[in-house]
């Protein structure tokens, strides 16, 4: 016997590896159990990503109010392999996001949270919403003048709770104001509390799939019943189980590394996102907009009717939460196949397409006026002066921030290059005077030739 | 052999018993004196009280009347490790010789920093198309209620501002009741 076998017995024998974790790896699983099953796995492979690119950050940041943006700007350009290293926290960051989303989808729509994996669905919510709650609070991190000011609209948000609103949005600012506590409560939340709940979590995730074994692929027809499933899914395994290592654990490995191969990949092509301005929420030229994964929810309270705002901020994502820990209670038996679930993929259709539509006006922002656009007496040559003196107020006045006119201009408010055909010039005074909920009345603000030169040249915008 | 006989000697019993809740009591008693400290540090901006101080943000020659000018002041309590993140801005405007208001720069919706647009007369905020009055009264998109005001006042010739927290907005600001 060799020593180095030597050294691996007397291993074995003081730890007992071969007696608790083998068996462990070579558990029987259903069969069957393809590539849908991969997306667990691969979130969990990207969370272990971010932990270690997390550590190899923390080398380098400094996680003060005062001096994280410069760390930053010296991880970004100066640090060895520091700008990929961001690149792939990021990329990692979307990666777990899309795959916990994906895995979630998957569960449904197979029903595997079903009984006796409740507990797994339920657990499962909560890494969802950590999930999240690291990718906001990572954003955080990156403290720019998007961190400083997306904190505040954090705040704001949390000012809406009833009662204890305030309360909240001082706990998150770390203060009255932004400032020097501020930063050291996002660090904190990021880099301690939240990935110790994860890893919490994620261990008693796991341990409910030993406990309870992976969900078998449905069968349409198959029935979850509570009193025989525990035996019935027994007697499957002793019959037709195969061993998840290696048997069914290569698919999770392959399909891991291909996804930790393309963050790899993105965060060299692409980057990390670009560091905006200093922290300094005196500098006030700044439109903070959250990263990819937050602009749903961002455009979700952008276009909420104003009345009912606060309503939905508080008890949206109440309902919400309710909702989704509720519900392998309320359906813990019966259909398992999509087939016969049509309502569930209808369901899940439905969200995923809102999502997505929220996620594209989102990214467009139509809510968000443009103050970078250029007059437009600047590039159209107007031969009247009136018009002239029309298109520049139009511009002054801040029409064009919302309004848009062959091309230039923003898509708050109504395109206004051929407003001449269908409104008159007394409609048009109108509108301008006394406004709407949308926009400001002019009147007060316009004198009355102001007033007739714009009027004038919006009615020959035919 | 042994432990059968000690788990049926109903002596030992109650002192087992005894011993096993005065470890959970003194177990619970430890983490209590463990957390009170910890929720203490999480919970410190609530207990911390931040006074209003003056900050003064130029002389009052410096601003025209009918000017309406952004001013950058310190908050109440910077502490050596804020950096520029202890700044505060806020819009000024002198409306007569001895009248000034300062505007919050802090949207009433979900606090992005709202723009003086001067030609138009308008605040504007780049986030969800709110827009106010020059008043700060608001005149379109979603902001609930008026921009909050800073407290102003003219001391030894210089214009002075009243630091104050961040102006959130709550559940039943702006409701029509
Ligand atoms: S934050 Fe100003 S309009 Fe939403």
């Amino acid at each position: 016997m060799s020593l180095l076998r030597k050294i691996a017995n007397w291993f074995d024998d003081r730890t007992g590896f071969s007696e608790t974790i083998l068996p462990v790896m070579r558990h029987p699983v259903p069969p069957g159990a393809k590539w849908a099953y991969v997306f667990g796995s691969a979130t969990l492979f990207c969370f272990v990503l971010q932990v270690v690119t997390g550590v190899g950050l923390s080398l380098l940041y400094q996680p003060s109010s005062d001096s994280a943006f410069q760390s930053l700007q010296f991880i970004t350009s100066q640090a060895a392999f520091g700008k990929v290293l961001r690149g792939i926290h990021f990329f990692g960051a979307s990666g777990m996001i899309i795959l916990v989303g994906i895995h979630m989808i998957r569960v449904y729509i197979t029903a595997s949270y079903k009984y006796p994996r409740e507990m797994s669905w339920i657990s499962g919510v909560f890494l969802l919403f950590l999930t999240i709650a690291m990718g906001f609070t990572g954003q955080l991190l990156r403290w720019d003048s998007n961190g400083v000011w997306s904190s505040v609209v954090a705040a704001q948000n949390l000012g809406r709770v009833p009662l204890i609103g305030t309360a909240l949005a001082r706990l998150l600012l770390g203060g009255d104001t932004i400032g020097a506590q501020s930063l050291s409560r996002f660090f904190s939340f990021h880099v301690f509390l939240f990935p110790a709940l994860i890893f919490l979590f994620v261990g008693f995730h796991l341990y409910l799939v030993i406990r309870n074994g992976i969900s078998e692929p449905p069968k349409a027809g198959r029935l979850v019943d509570p009193k025989t499933y525990r035996k019935w899914y027994d007697d499957m395994l002793k019959r037709e189980g195969v061993p998840f290592w290696p048997n069914a654990a290569w698919r999770d490995a392959l399909f891991s590394s291909l996804v930790i191969l393309a963050i790899v990949g993105f965060a060299i092509l692409i980057g990390p996102p670009p560091l905006t301005q200093p922290p300094d929420p005196s500098i006030i030229n700044t439109s903070p907009e959250p990263d990819w994964y937050m602009l749903p929810i961002f455009a979700l309270f952008a276009l909420l009717p104003p009345a009912t705002e606060s309503y939905l901020i508080f008890f949206g994502p109440i309902v919400g939460v309710l909702a989704l820990l509720v519900l392998p209670f309320i359906s813990n038996r019966g259909e398992r196949s999509p087939i016969r679930r049509p309502w569930a993929v209808f369901g899940v259709v439905c969200v995923v397409v809102a999502v997505g539509s929220l996620l594209y006006i989102g990214n467009r922002a139509p809510w968000s006026p443009q103050f970078e656009t250029k007059p437009l007496a600047q590039s159209v040559r107007f031969r009247d002066p009136k018009l002239e003196r029309g298109a520049s107020l139009f511009y002054k006045k801040g029409c064009q921030y919302c309004h848009r006119i062959d091309g230039h201009g923003g898509i708050t408010g109504p395109e206004l290059s051929r407003i001449g055909r269908t409104w008159n010039p007394d409609q048009l005074k109108v509108q301008i005077v006394n406004g709407s909920d949308e926009m400001p009345a002019y009147g007060g603000m316009l004198t009355k030739a102001e007033l007739n030169d714009l009027v004038t040249f919006l009615s020959s915008r035919k | 052999m042994n432990q059968e006989k000690t788990k049926t000697e109903p002596e030992n019993d109650s002192r087992r018993e005894f011993m096993m809740n005065m470890s959970l009591g003194l177990g619970g008693l430890a983490a209590i004196a463990v957390s009170i400290p910890v929720a203490g540090a999480l919970l410190a901006p609530l207990l911390e009280d931040k006074p209003e101080v003056w900050r003064a943000v130029g002389s009052a020659e410096n601003f025209p009347i009918g000017s309406t000018q952004l001013v950058k002041f310190e908050n109440a309590d910077p502490k050596a490790w804020a950096g520029t993140t202890a700044h505060t801005a806020a819009w000024l405007r002198r409306e007569s010789t001895d009248k000034f208001i300062a505007f919050s720069a802090n949207c009433t919706h979900l606090g992005c920093p709202v723009r003086w647009e001067a030609e138009a007369k308008l605040f504007m905020c780049p986030c969800h198309g709110g827009v106010y009055y020059h008043d700060g009264s608001v005149a379109a998109g979603p902001p609930p209620i008026a921009l909050r005001q800073y407290a102003v006042r003219v001391a030894d010739g210089q214009v002075q501002i009243g630091t104050a927290p961040i102006p959130i907005t709550n559940f039943s600001d702006g409701q029509k009741t």
